[in-house]
């Protein structure tokens, strides 16, 4: 009954995501308090989710810090999932089918994502033999120079 | 009647800065010295008007002057002086003049610390001038054209309405006048690349005028990111104090470049090692600057920091962002192949050093570009909709950075041009088995265990030891701390600075201890050895707001230690709800308390945080402020010196 309640209020104010939706503070009537789970590992586990799924009303914040009342609705919506003996995975993959990948703070690795996680690496690669070269060619003039003065 | 007054004086900075660009240019390619005299004339006058539209604006929001659009928008009566005066440029208009007005300040002091006579710095100086004019062309046809500050409203509203709440904080005086310090301090160093390429001379005269401007923006960008990270930290309520959010993100990467760019200043200046790349480095650091101004200022992003933006204001920025990354890179390419190679050093030196600093720097910053951009290219190209949030940056500019520290205590014990890596490794074997110690220490004590939070521990107290390790050594004995120099304990403070930033940011990144629970009147909540107990809450009326303040007492074994009083505020004019949390600070530790929601019963929702070593943050950025400016001072100082000097001896040479 619960669950069914919340899922209402998810579908309810998942239309205007999207758009721009700067003042979650606006929302007078607010609760944010969600009640922790007795089992301080189980809790563990939905802090640690918190923090990777997104509030998808806001600017960009987690779950894990927002005022929205969505949040805090997510929040309560991960430990009845977890309570109800969800792997984590279960529990991302619930929010990724109603939000989309849009929801999760970590983008996963996918065709579309390839330059942002392997972009860096080449990157980093790249630089390093640019310098590594760079750093040849200037102890190969040092070779030759004659050896001058200190700096 | 002010308004118009504010307008014309923007206009005329206008026709100044076209002045001090033509001049600037046309001077120094005829060397002549009174039409360059002209353009460091025309600099001051454009700085001189561009403070008047300033002041005139100021003065608007001041005496709540409604007919003008801009106050009308983000004033009211009822705003306590001080946020009247620091909203002029807490909304898009204002915040463009600010923007400017620092321009035009570091274009003046260009005009008056740089040579005057027939020696070749003066025409570098006037080039830099006539860049400089650029650069304040573009910007003040924006305003003009795009973002006028100055525009009426007709029929003036009775009351104005009012400054995002949020805004309303002192952090707003501060946090974004040294920002702008910072990124447009930037352009001081474009400005003397560019004249250095335009002349095609290779040698390090211009990064020896242009290093001072860089350090001073270095820290002016280090403190003022530092504030809004602060300013983060005790209004969200939260406990957070970096989001990586977008335009956190825009922020950091100018840092990093900057950092980079006052890394390999010092290898040009010192050595002559890489000219080229300190002139594309010094190119890079103020296009960023653009780029954060374009996705703070074009509405691309949404974002607390994202003022009201229109589409067309975009467009325009894009364009000033597209002509003045390109067009000093076409010159770059064209006259670089001609510039003469940097002086030789071998593998091992600090050369190579700096060369890695500016590689992981660089990267940093390319990284958190694309982090932040990605989402807006993908979205426009396939509409397909992404987040990347903390948990990205954690895996691929985190790592990075551990490898820059670990590298850190190196650099400036390691010799220019040959160094020998045995003897250094050996200088900090204190430092070594300090940082070790440190990580054994995290290891057993600090919970919960995570590789970055017993590695950052590590790190920091590396990095600390580090740079006294090398201040000893410049020094040789705690005695002659006296002796070291200006650029000595800069070097030393900078880096220690940052290694106590990483250690706040494990503590309060890692380590921190979170308990939301529901108190009624009258009972307490449990935190980390603290009893937090609810006396009362009572409503409270501040000057534009009214608030439920509560009265907590903090016990420690049953002791009690002190009273805080967290708010939550309710803004009427703007309808906004805040919170204003209580932070009690032992320094090593916060104790951060937020009231959240009121229960039926008069029972609130606390939110309590401890967060160990949470000061560290800024107290390290401090730390660094003080090297940068240790830094700036000591190169004015010694500018002064060599001046007299000069003087003195032409005294002499008269005499004789």
């Amino acid at each position: 009954m619960r669950l069914a309640e919340s899922l209402l209020a998810l579908f309810l104010l998942a239309a205007p995501v999207g758009t721009v939706l700067g003042a979650e503070t606006q929302q007078a009537p607010q609760d944010t308090y969600v009640q922790p789970l007795a089992d301080p590992v189980l809790e563990e586990r939905a802090k640690a989710l918190q923090r990777e799924l997104r509030c998808v009303v806001c600017q960009g914040q987690s779950i894990d810090e927002s005022n929205a009342p969505l949040a805090a609705d997510m929040r309560r919506l991960i430990r009845e999932q977890i309570q109800a003996g969800k792997s984590d995975d279960d529990v991302k993959g619930f929010f990724v089918a109603r939000y989309g990948i849009f929801v999760l703070m970590n983008p996963p690795v996918a065709t579309d994502t390839y330059f942002l996680w392997f972009g860096p690496v080449l990157l980093v690669l790249l630089g390093a033999g640019v310098i590594g070269v760079t750093i040849m060619r200037a102890r190969r003039r040092l070779a030759t120079e004659p050896a001058s003065e200190d700096p | 009647m002010t308004g118009e007054l504010g307008q014309l004086a923007l206009c005329l900075a206008l026709a100044l800065a076209l002045m001090q660009a033509f001049a600037g240019f046309y001077g120094a390619s005829n060397g002549n010295l009174r039409v360059m005299a002209m353009g460091r004339g025309a600099s001051l006058g454009s700085f001189v008007f561009v403070g008047l539209a300033f002041f005139t604006l100021m003065f608007a929001y001041i005496a709540s002057d409604f007919s003008v659009l801009a106050v009308a928008e983000n004033s009211h009566t009822a705003k306590p002086l001080i946020y009247k005066i620091s909203g002029v440029w807490g909304n898009h208009e204002g915040s463009m003049v600010l923007w400017i007005l620092i321009l035009g300040a570091y274009s003046a002091a260009i005009a008056m610390t740089q040579p005057t006579g027939a020696e070749y710095g003066t025409r570098l100086a006037s080039r830099a001038l006539g860049v400089q004019g650029l650069i304040a062309i573009a910007f003040l046809l924006f305003i003009l054209l795009t973002s006028d500050p100055f525009e009426r409203y007709f029929p003036p509203p009775f009351e104005g309405s009012g400054l995002n709440p949020l805004l309303q904080d002192p952090g707003l005086a501060f946090h974004p006048p040294l920002l702008y310090v910072g990124y447009v301090g930037l352009s001081a160093a474009f400005s003397f690349a560019a004249a250095a390429l335009l002349d095609s001379r290779n040698d390090a005269m211009w990064v020896r005028a242009a290093r001072p401007f860089a350090l001073v923006a270095w820290t002016a960008l280090t403190l003022g990111i530092a504030a809004g990270s602060w300013w983060a930290y005790y209004t969200l309520g939260w406990g957070g104090f970096w989001f990586w959010d977008p335009v956190e993100n825009a922020s950091l990467m100018p840092w990093m470049i900057a950092t980079a760019l006052i890394h390999s200043m010092m290898a040009t200046e010192r050595t002559g090692a890489f000219k080229s790349w300190t002139l594309l480095l010094a190119i890079t650091a103020f296009s960023f600057s653009l780029i954060g101004t374009f996705l703070v200022r074009s509405g691309v992003l949404n974002s607390v920091h994202a003022f009201a933006n229109d589409p067309e204001r975009g467009l325009f920025i894009l364009m000033i962002l597209v002509v003045a990354i390109t067009l000093p890179l076409i010159l770059f390419a064209w006259r670089a192949p001609k510039l003469t190679p940097g002086a030789p050093f071998d593998v091992v030196s600090r050369e190579t050093g700096i060369l890695i600093n500016n590689l992981i720097l660089t990267a940093s910053a390319a990284i958190i570009l694309t982090g932040t951009l990605y989402p807006l290219v993908l979205d426009a190209l396939t509409g397909a909709k992404i987040s990347v949030g903390p948990p990205y940056y954690a895996s691929t500019v985190v790592p990075l950075l551990a490898v820059l520290a670990m590298a850190m205590p190196l650099g400036p014990i390691i010799l220019w041009k040959r160094g020998n890596l045995l003897p250094t490794l050996y200088a900090l074997r204190y430092a070594g088995a300090a940082g070790l110690v440190a990580l054994l220490a995290a290891l057993a004590i600090a919970r919960p265990v995570t590789v970055l939070g017993v590695l950052a521990a590590g790190l920091g107290v590396w990095l600390i030891f580090g740079a006294a390790t090398e201040l000893l050594r410049r020094s040789g004995s705690f005695r002659r701390l006296g002796r070291v120099g200006a650029a000595g304990w800069s070097v030393t403070l900078a880096h220690a600075g940052l290694g106590v930033v990483a250690l706040g940011c494990v503590g309060a990144g890692v380590w921190r201890t979170e308990v939301i629970e529901v108190v009624a009147p009258g009972s307490s909540m449990a935190i980390a050895g603290y009893e937090l107990r609810l006396d009362s809450t009572q409503q409270v009326q501040g000057p534009n707001y009214t608030a439920d303040r509560a009265t907590i007492t903090v016990l420690s074994g049953g002791r009690e230690i002190t009273k805080i009083y967290p708010e939550k505020r309710n803004y009427q004019a703007e309808q906004m709800v805040t919170t204003w949390s209580s932070i009690r600070t032992t320094i090593v530790s916060d104790l951060y308390v937020t009231l959240a929601d009121p229960r039926d019963g008069g029972g609130w929702v606390v939110r309590a945080y401890v967060n160990p070593l949470a000061p560290f943050i800024w107290i390290g950025a401090i730390i660094m402020g003080i090297a940068g400016f240790i830094a700036v001072g000591g190169r004015i100082a010694a500018h002064a010196r060599a001046k007299r000097t000069a003087a003195a001896e032409a005294v002499a040479e008269a005499a004789e």
